[in-house]
């Protein structure tokens, strides 16, 4: 890798974990001071590495930068050393001998830590996704404001209010106790969850930038799936419909960046390795006594990737989001069952099954009237196309519905 | 909205015993109903089922093999749902699939303390 590509890319792998290990050593009230150090080492690679050379092992400098830093600022500023030296649970012989540990174990550890630090339920889920992105991802402000399509100043001020939340509530960089583990996994996934569907829903132009969001947000799922305390299957059934949902990552746009419907996809274009990922973490999922949302959503998405339409497949899908519904009630849930409903039953049932929903608020509900009606009763197809087309709010849904009104 | 009981009624000695067939396709029509009903947002609780047999606990520490011997019909299981009013209610309750097998819904209003 050239210089100009090697900064930025070790800016992206590694200014997390040494965020992370810094933040797990100084403890969550003193997180800017592990950002900045984490930055300044970066800084320092910018202002060396085009005179002195790339060293031999850029990894291993910016650690050495980084504990350096780290041990300068202890020993310099009288303030932190009386505040937090005392508070860094290594006994302190002296300044010299406190071991900044930036082993591969100790990154792990503290990144998972600090998930459930972030994913604290005193701060706001939006605040978890932005947190999460800046301190596990290594995201950029602009970066962050550009995949929640918001702006810079948005962005930082919720960071330092849910930075400010965290260190008032004195929340610990550790792992939950096992009593409480499955509670604060909860929320750990739903963060994950929405981390992922920001990636795959989001409206922002920068396909490399989405595939990012979708991508960290499977990287710490799967570190959750790997460690002892959180390896638990409704981990392995989140896991298994992010590897599901963006096998079909490629089909789903067209080059123009437009919506290209599940129907009308190019099957040779999705995902067979996220496919069979998706299968084997399905199966792992299996273990427990449990089904949890992630586990119905997991199977959904498994017969989705069987492309023939076939009764067996409607009636599989209809009977998940029989039980999905009844776990959690979303709109959209109420209104894919509707669907499922037309594919099993016919769309005349699924009419009657429809109009009762009355969601006269969301354009997805009269499209799918339109779509049910198609064939029926067209000139109702195109009244409930033309309802949807006035609510939609994103351009590519109005494209989309545009679209079906110009081939009724 | 206001939370109404359902409460499932039948003649459970009067069911022929099904084939696994017929077993499996009335679950599925339960199962396809109370979606229906989560469907519509308005499920506050799926409830479930009940044994068949029970037992009954009078005054004077009597006890006796229930539900109850006098009446044939007894309850079968129970669910939640939330609506806007007695009507709606019944709407809800009147897909049940108990009425295609000689039972009853018990709609009840919940009275909140």
């Amino acid at each position: 890798m050239k210089q100009p590509e090697l900064i930025p890319h070790l800016f992206r792998t590694e200014f997390r974990k040494i965020t992370a290990v810094l933040c797990k050593l100084f403890g969550i009230a003193h997180i800017e001071i592990a950002e900045d150090i984490a930055s300044e080492t970066f800084l320092r690679a910018i202002e060396t590495w085009p005179y002195k050379g790339i060293p031999e092992n850029p990894t291993a400098w910016l650690y050495t930068v980084a504990k350096n830093k780290a041990k300068n600022y202890i020993r310099r500023d009288q303030v932190f050393t009386g505040k937090i030296a005392s508070q860094i649970k290594h006994t302190l012989s002296g300044i010299e001998e406190i071991e900044i540990d930036l082993s591969e174990q100790n990154i792990t550890d503290s990144q998972l830590q600090m998930l459930f630090t972030i994913c604290h339920p005193s701060i706001s889920t939006e605040a978890q996704i932005g947190l999460a992105l800046r301190i596990l991802c290594g995201f950029g402000i602009d970066e962050i404001a550009n995949a929640l399509l918001t702006n810079k100043e948005t962005i930082n001020k919720r960071l330092f209010r849910a930075k400010d939340k965290l260190r008032t509530e004195k929340v610990k960089i550790e792992f939950p106790g096992a009593a409480e583990i499955n509670k604060r996994l909860e929320t750990v996934l739903t963060t994950l969850y929405l981390l992922f569907n920001e990636g795959y829903y989001s409206e922002s132009r920068d396909t490399v930038l989405r595939e990012d969001l979708c991508l960290e947000a499977m990287r710490l799922t799967y570190l959750l799936a790997e460690n002892e305390h959180t390896s638990k299957p409704v981990v392995y059934a989140l896991l298994s419909l992010m590897c599901f949902q963006s096998s079909r990552f490629e089909a789903r746009k067209n080059a123009n960046g437009e919506m290209i419907l599940y129907q009308d996809q190019d099957e040779t274009l999705w995902d067979q390795e996220l496919i069979s990922k998706g299968m084997y973490f399905l199966n792992i999922s299996a273990q427990g006594d449990k089904i949890s949302k992630y586990h119905l959503e997991a199977s959904i998405a498994y017969w989705h990737t069987i492309k023939e339409d076939t009764h067996e497949k409607w009636e599989n899908i209809l009977q998940l989001f029989n039980q999905l519904l009844q776990i959690e009630y979303s709109p959209i849930a109420a209104l894919n069952r509707t669907y499922a409903l037309s594919k099993a039953n016919g769309k005349a049932a699924a009419i009657i099954e429809a109009e009762k929903l009355g969601l006269t608020d969301n354009h997805f509900y009269f499209t799918l009237l339109g779509e049910l009606y198609k064939g029926i009763d067209d000139d109702k197809a195109r009244k409930n196309f033309q309802k949807a087309l006035s609510l939609a709010k994103t351009q590519t849904d109005k494209q989309t519905i545009q679209k079906k009104i110009d081939i009724l | 909205m206001k939370d109404f009981l359902l409460i499932y009624r039948m003649n459970y000695d009067a069911i022929p015993v099904g084939t696994p067939e017929q077993m499996a396709a009335m679950t599925k029509r339960w199962m396809d109903w109370i979606a229906e009903i989560a469907a519509k947002n308005k499920l506050a609780d799926r409830g479930n089922r009940l044994a068949t047999s029970g037992k009954v606990v009078r005054a004077d520490n009597v006890v006796t093999n229930g539900p109850y011997t006098e009446i044939k019909e007894s309850i079968g299981g129970y669910s939640m749902v939330k609506a806007g009013s007695y009507d709606e209610a019944i709407e809800l309750a009147k897909g049940c699939p108990i009425l295609s097998v000689g039972g009853n819904v018990e709609v009840r209003e919940v009275s909140v303390l």
